[in-house]
C-alpha cells in the first residue's frame, strides 16, 4: 500500500493530543472502539492506491492524503448566529443543533426543544450520561474494517449529534444539524459524527447541513449512521454547502427494519474534492428507500456520489434518482450499485443518473451497476448525459430571452425534478439559490 | 436462401448433451509442456517464420514475463490459479506436415470437420461460405480460394499470410491490440500458433461469408489463435467464427486475439457462435475462454459490427470493442450470453469514441440458469474530440432459477458536452403473464419458455447471418435443457 507516512504521523500525533483532552470518566466500550479504529486506520491509510480499487476508480484522494491538517482541539470559536442564517437554511420553529468544528455549541443551537421522550442532543453529553442505545448502534452500521476514512473518524469520536426517538413517537418539528467549520488560520480537519435511531413506528425529518465560514481548504470527514426501526419513517436531507476549496468525505450508513421507509435528498455544491458514500441496507421485508440527489460542479471541482443499496431480504423496494450539472473543467462521478442477495425475491429496484454538461472541459464518469442473485426481481437502471438541447434553447431564444437567461431557466428546469420534491421550504429555497451560485460562469453571464 | 445442408442437419439431431465433445484420434506433433523463449523459438521455427515475426513474439513474451505475476482478477469470475508451465503451447496433426492440397490431408481430419458440420472438402463445400478450418494449432484447409482470388481477396491461415503477405501483416499486426495490451493478449502475442487472415481490397464487396472454425482436440493444449481482418477503403466483408472442443475433465485455456481494421468507408461484420465445451453439470472441465477482440474503425464513415452468441465455455472473459477513430464511424455490439450449470461469463464491450459524429449501439442480452453467473461489463468512453458522438446502450438480463446471478457493470465516461449517451438496463425473470398467455393457448410450458427466450434474444439473432441465426436459436435450446420446463 502506498502510504504517505509524514501526514499519517500527523494524524497519530493529533490523536495523542485528542486523547489527553478526553474526559477522565469514559466508557470502556468506546475506548476500545476508538483504539481498534485507530489501529485499522494505521493499516489502511487513505485509499490512494486505486489500481483495482473499484470504489475509488475515478476519485483521486492523494491531495487529501498528502496535505497536512491541524485538528482544532477546542471547538469554541467566534461564531455568531447571524453568520449561519445567511449560509444555511434556517427556521426558528425547527429544532436546531449547531456544531462548530465537530463540537456541539449550546450557544448557537436553539429553536424548539425536543418533546419528552425523544433525545436530540450532543453525542458527547449523551455518551457521558448513559451509553445504552449509543453503545448498541454507534460504529455498528458504519463499519471501519475496510474504510480508512471511517476508521479515522471513528478514532476521533468525541462529540456529534444524537437523535433517538422512542417507539411510536413521531417528531413533528424538523431537526436541523448544522456542522460549521471555521477559520483556524490553517487547514483543519473535523470529524462530524451523527447517530439517528428512529424507534419502531416513529417518524422524523432530519436535515444535515455542512457549511464553512472560511475559504481555507479544510477537510471534513463526516460519518452518519441512521437506524430506521420497524414501521418507522425517516426523511433525510444532506446539504453539502462548504466552501469551493474544501475537502469533504461523507459516509452515511442506513439500516432499515420491517416496513420502514427512508427518503433522502442529497445536495452537493461542488468542493475541491467531495465524496458522499451512502449505503442503505434493506434488512427486512417491506422496507423501502427513495434516494434523490443533485450535484452541481464548476471550476476544477470534483464530486463523487457513491451509492450502494443492499436488498438483503425479500419484498424490498428502492428508487434512486440522481442528477448532475457540470460546468468548467469540473468532474463528477456517479457510482450506483444495487445488490439483490440470494433469496431476496420480489426485490424492486430502479436507479437513474442524468447529467447536464455545460462546458467542453467537464468530465462525467457514471457507473450504475446491478448485482442480482435472485430470480424473481424487477431491477433496472438508466444513465444519460448530454448538453442543453438545441431546440429547447431555440424555443426560448425565439421568445426573446437572451442565451444566459435561457440557460439559467433550463438548468432550473432540469434540477426541478429533484428540487420540487423537497418539502421543507427553507431547504428548497437554499438549494435553488445554491444551484446557480455554484455556477459562477452562468451567473456572471446573466448579470451582464 | 443458401442454407447449408450440413448445418441444418446438425442442428436438427441435437440431443441433450454437448454433441461436439468427441475426440479425434490422430497423431499430433506436440511441443513439450511449459513456456520459455525456446518454446517460442520452436513455434516460430515450425512455422518457418521470418526474423521480424520471432522478434515480435519475443518482445511480447518478455513483456508477459513482467506482468505474469498478476493475472487480471477484476472480472466477476472465479477460477484457481492457472499453471502456465503445465500447458502445451503447440500441437499440430502430424499428417499436416507438408500437405500441399486437401488430397494430402489426413482423412481423419476431414472427417472430424464433417462431423462438426463443416465440410472442408471442395466437393461438399458450403455454398456461399469460405471456411478456414483450424485444428489445435494449425489451419487445416481454406475453401473457396479460387472465387476469392479472382477478386483479390486474401483469406488464408495466419501462417500463410506471414509467408506470402508479410507487408500487410507487419503493417497491421498489433496495431489494434498491441502486445502490451493485457495479460492474455501478451501471452497470445508470444505463442499464437495460427488463425485466419483476411484482406479485402479497395472497393470490393466480398461476395461470400468468410468463416473460421476452431477446434481444440489434443488434451492439455491451449489454443492461441490470432485473427487479423483488414477491410480496405470502401470494401465490405462479413466474417463468421465458430468453435467447439472435446469433453475433457481438465480445463483447457483458449486465449485468442482478434484485430479488425476498417479503412475509409469500409465495413466489417463479425459474427461469433462460441460453443466451446462448457464443462459438465457439476462444473468439471470446460474451456477458459479469455479473449481479446477489438476493431479499429480507422477511416471516415467506416463501420464495425460485432455480433456474438456465447453459450459455451466454463468461463468467458471477452469484451469485443470498437475504437471509433474515423469521423462518422459506427460501432455496434449485439450479444447473447448464456450461462447454465456452473458456467461463468464476464463479457461486454468497449466503445471508444474519438472521431466526431461517431455512433455506437450496444444491445446485450444475458441469460442465467442453474448456478451460472453472468456479468455484462461495458465501457463507453467519449473523448473530448468526439463532438456530436452518440451512444445507445440496452442491457437486459433474464434469470431462470434461484441459484443463478446476473450482474450489470457499465462504465460511462463522457468528456464532450455535445455527446449524447443513453444507457438502460433491466433484470427480471420470465414474465408469468407471458407464460400464462402462451400456455392457455395450449403451448407446453417448456415451449412457451423457449418462445419467450427466443423473443428476448431476437434483437441480437436478427443481426446474425441466416444460417447462424438458426443454429444460435437451437444452441440456446440445447444449452438450457434441464434448466427450464
Amino acid at each position: 500500500m502506498a502510504k504517505t507516512p509524514a501526514t499519517y504521523d500527523t494524524y497519530l500525533a493529533e490523536h495523542r493530543e485528542f486523547e489527553k483532552g478526553l474526559p477522565t470518566q469514559r466508557p470502556e466500550w468506546l475506548e476500545r472502539t476508538r483504539e481498534r479504529a485507530l489501529s485499522r486506520f494505521r493499516e489502511l491509510g487513505f485509499p490512494t492506491a486505486r489500481r483495482g480499487n473499484e470504489a475509488w476508480k475515478y476519485t483521486n484522494v492523494a491531495p487529501i492524503a498528502n496535505a497536512s491538517f491541524s485538528y482544532p482541539l477546542n471547538g469554541a470559536s467566534q461564531v455568531e448566529p447571524a453568520d449561519l442564517t445567511g449560509i444555511a437554511p434556517w427556521d426558528d420553529t425547527w429544532i436546531n443543533l449547531v456544531f462548530v468544528n465537530g463540537r456541539y455549541s449550546q450557544a448557537l443551537s436553539g429553536g424548539q426543544a425536543a418533546p419528552d421522550g425523544a433525545r436530540v442532543t450532543s453525542l458527547g453529553a449523551a455518551i457521558a450520561a448513559d451509553g445504552g442505545v449509543i453503545e448498541e448502534h454507534l460504529a455498528q452500521h458504519a463499519t471501519f474494517e475496510h474504510d480508512g476514512f471511517t476508521a479515522l473518524n471513528t478514532a476521533f469520536i468525541r462529540d456529534g449529534a444524537l437523535v433517538h426517538l422512542p417507539d411510536g413517537e413521531p417528531l413533528q418539528s424538523p431537526l436541523h444539524l448544522i456542522f460549521v467549520t471555521t477559520d483556524s488560520g490553517q487547514p483543519a480537519v473535523t470529524y462530524p459524527r451523527t447517530l439517528v435511531v428512529a424507534g419502531a413506528h416513529s417518524k422524523v425529518t432530519v436535515v444535515e447541513t455542512y457549511v464553512s465560514l472560511s475559504a481555507t481548504p479544510n477537510f471534513t470527514n463526516a460519518v452518519t449512521e441512521i437506524v430506521v426501526g420497524d414501521g418507522a419513517q425517516v426523511e433525510h436531507y444532506r446539504l453539502l454547502l462548504e466552501s469551493a476549496d474544501a475537502f469533504h468525505v461523507g459516509t452515511s450508513r442506513v439500516y432499515q427494519g420491517r416496513d420502514s421507509t427512508f427518503a433522502s435528498t442529497s445536495f452537493a455544491r461542488g468542493v475541491a474534492i467531495g465524496r458522499h458514500d451512502l449505503r442503505v441496507l434493506l434488512d427486512a421485508p417491506g422496507s423501502s428507500c427513495l434516494l434523490r440527489g443533485l450535484y452541481v460542479t464548476s471550476g476544477t471541482q470534483h464530486m463523487d456520489n457513491y451509492l450502494n443499496i443492499d436488498h438483503a431480504k425479500p419484498h424490498t423496494t428502492s428508487r434512486l434518482k440522481y442528477k448532475g450539472i457540470l460546468d468548467g473543467a469540473s468532474r463528477a462521478v456517479f457510482g450506483g450499485m444495487v445488490l439483490v442477495r440470494p433469496g431476496a425475491v420480489k426485490a424492486d429496484a430502479q436507479q437513474t443518473d442524468k447529467n447536464l454538461i455545460l462546458s467542453d472541459e467537464a468530465e462525467l464518469d457514471s457507473k450504475p451497476g446491478l448485482e442480482i442473485y435472485a430470480d424473481d426481481v424487477q431491477c433496472g437502471h438508466g444513465a444519460t448525459a448530454g448538453s442543453i438541447a438545441e431546440d429547447a434553447m431555440f424555443y426560448m431564444r425565439s421568445r426573446g430571452l437572451d442565451s444566459e437567461t435561457a440557460t439559467a431557466y433550463l438548468i432550473r428546469g432540469f434540477a426541478s425534478e429533484i428540487t420540487d420534491a423537497i418539502d421543507l421550504e427553507p431547504v428548497r429555497a437554499c438549494v435553488e439559490a445554491a444551484i446557480l451560485g455554484a455556477l459562477p460562469r452562468i451567473q456572471a453571464g446573466r448579470g451582464s | 436462401m443458401a442454407t447449408p445442408k450440413a448445418i441444418s442437419r446438425k442442428t436438427t439431431d441435437l440431443g441433450s448433451d454437448y454433441k461436439w465433445g468427441f475426440v479425434t484420434d490422430i497423431q499430433s506433433d506436440v511441443a513439450p509442456k511449459g513456456l520459455n523463449e525456446d518454446i517460442i523459438r520452436l513455434i516460430s521455427g515450425k512455422k518457418n517464420e521470418p526474423a521480424w515475426m520471432l522478434d515480435w513474439r519475443l518482445r511480447a513474451y518478455r513483456h508477459w514475463t513482467k506482468v505474469s505475476h498478476e493475472e487480471p482478477r477484476w472480472a466477476k469470475v472465479n477460477f484457481p490459479p492457472i499453471d502456465y508451465q503445465d500447458i502445451r503451447y503447440y500441437s499440430a496433426p502430424v499428417s499436416m506436415k507438408g500437405a500441399e492440397g486437401l488430397d494430402e490431408v489426413d482423412p481423419e481430419l476431414v472427417e472430424a470437420f464433417n462431423k462438426l458440420g463443416i465440410p472442408i472438402d471442395e466437393q461438399k463445400k458450403l455454398t456461399g461460405v469460405a471456411v478456414d478450418a483450424v485444428f489445435d494449432s494449425v489451419s487445416v484447409a481454406t475453401t473457396l480460394q479460387e472465387t476469392l482470388n479472382k477478386l483479390g481477396i486474401i483469406f488464408c491461415s495466419f501462417s500463410e499470410a506471414v509467408q506470402k503477405h508479410p507487408d500487410l501483416v507487419r503493417k497491421y499486426l498489433g496495431s489494434v491490440v498491441p502486445h502490451t495490451d493485457n495479460f492474455f493478449a501478451s501471452l497470445n502475442s508470444a505463442v499464437f500458433s495460427d488463425g485466419s487472415f483476411a484482406y479485402v481490397p479497395p472497393g470490393v464487396r466480398c461476395p461470400v461469408e468468410l468463416m473460421t472454425y476452431f477446434r481444440i482436440n489434443t488434451e492439455g493444449t491451449g489454443q492461441f489463435e490470432r485473427t487479423l481482418i483488414i477491410a480496405d477503403k470502401g470494401s465490405y466483408v462479413s466474417y463468421l467464427e465458430g468453435c467447439t472442443a472435446p469433453m475433457r475433465k481438465s480445463h483447457q485455456l483458449h486465449a485468442a486475439v482478434v484485430e479488425l481494421v476498417a479503412l475509409d468507408n469500409a465495413e466489417i461484420k463479425y459474427s461469433t457462435l462460441q460453443n466451446w465445451y462448457p464443462g459438465d453439470k457439476d462444473g468439471k472441465g470446460g474451456v477458459y475462454n479469455f479473449v481479446t477482440k477489438r476493431g479499429k474503425a480507422a477511416g471516415v464513415n467506416s463501420k464495425i459490427s460485432w455480433t456474438q452468441v456465447e453459450t459455451g465455455s466454463a468461463i468467458t472473459w471477452k469484451y469485443p470493442g470498437v475504437i471509433l477513430q474515423g469521423d462518422n464511424s459506427v460501432g455496434e455490439f449485439y450479444s447473447v450470453a448464456l450461462v447454465n450449470n456452473y458456467q461463468q461469463a464476464d463479457t461486454g464491450t468497449k466503445m471508444i469514441h474519438i472521431g466526431s459524429n461517431t455512433r455506437s449501439t450496444i444491445v446485450a442480452k444475458g441469460i442465467s440458469a442453474g448456478h451460472g453467473q453472468n456479468t455484462y461489463r461495458g465501457l463507453v468512453k467519449i473523448m473530448p474530440s468526439a463532438a456530436g458522438a452518440r451512444n445507445f446502450t440496452r442491457c437486459d438480463s433474464l434469470l431462470i432459477g434461484e441459484e443463478c446471478g446476473a450482474h450489470t457493470v457499465p462504465y460511462i465516461e463522457v468528456r464532450n458536452p455535445t455527446a449524447r449517451m443513453e444507457h438502460e438496463a433491466s433484470t427480471s425473470k420470465v414474465s408469468e403473464d407471458q407464460l400464462f398467455y402462451l400456455m392457455q393457448r395450449g403451448i407446453s410450458e417448456e415451449n412457451a419458455q423457449h418462445m419467450i427466450i427466443n423473443g428476448f434474444c431476437r434483437g441480437v439473432f436478427q443481426e446474425l447471418p441466416f444460417e447462424f441465426a438458426m443454429e444460435a436459436s437451437q444452441l440456446l435450446k440445447v444449452s438450457l435443457e434441464g434448466a427450464i420446463g
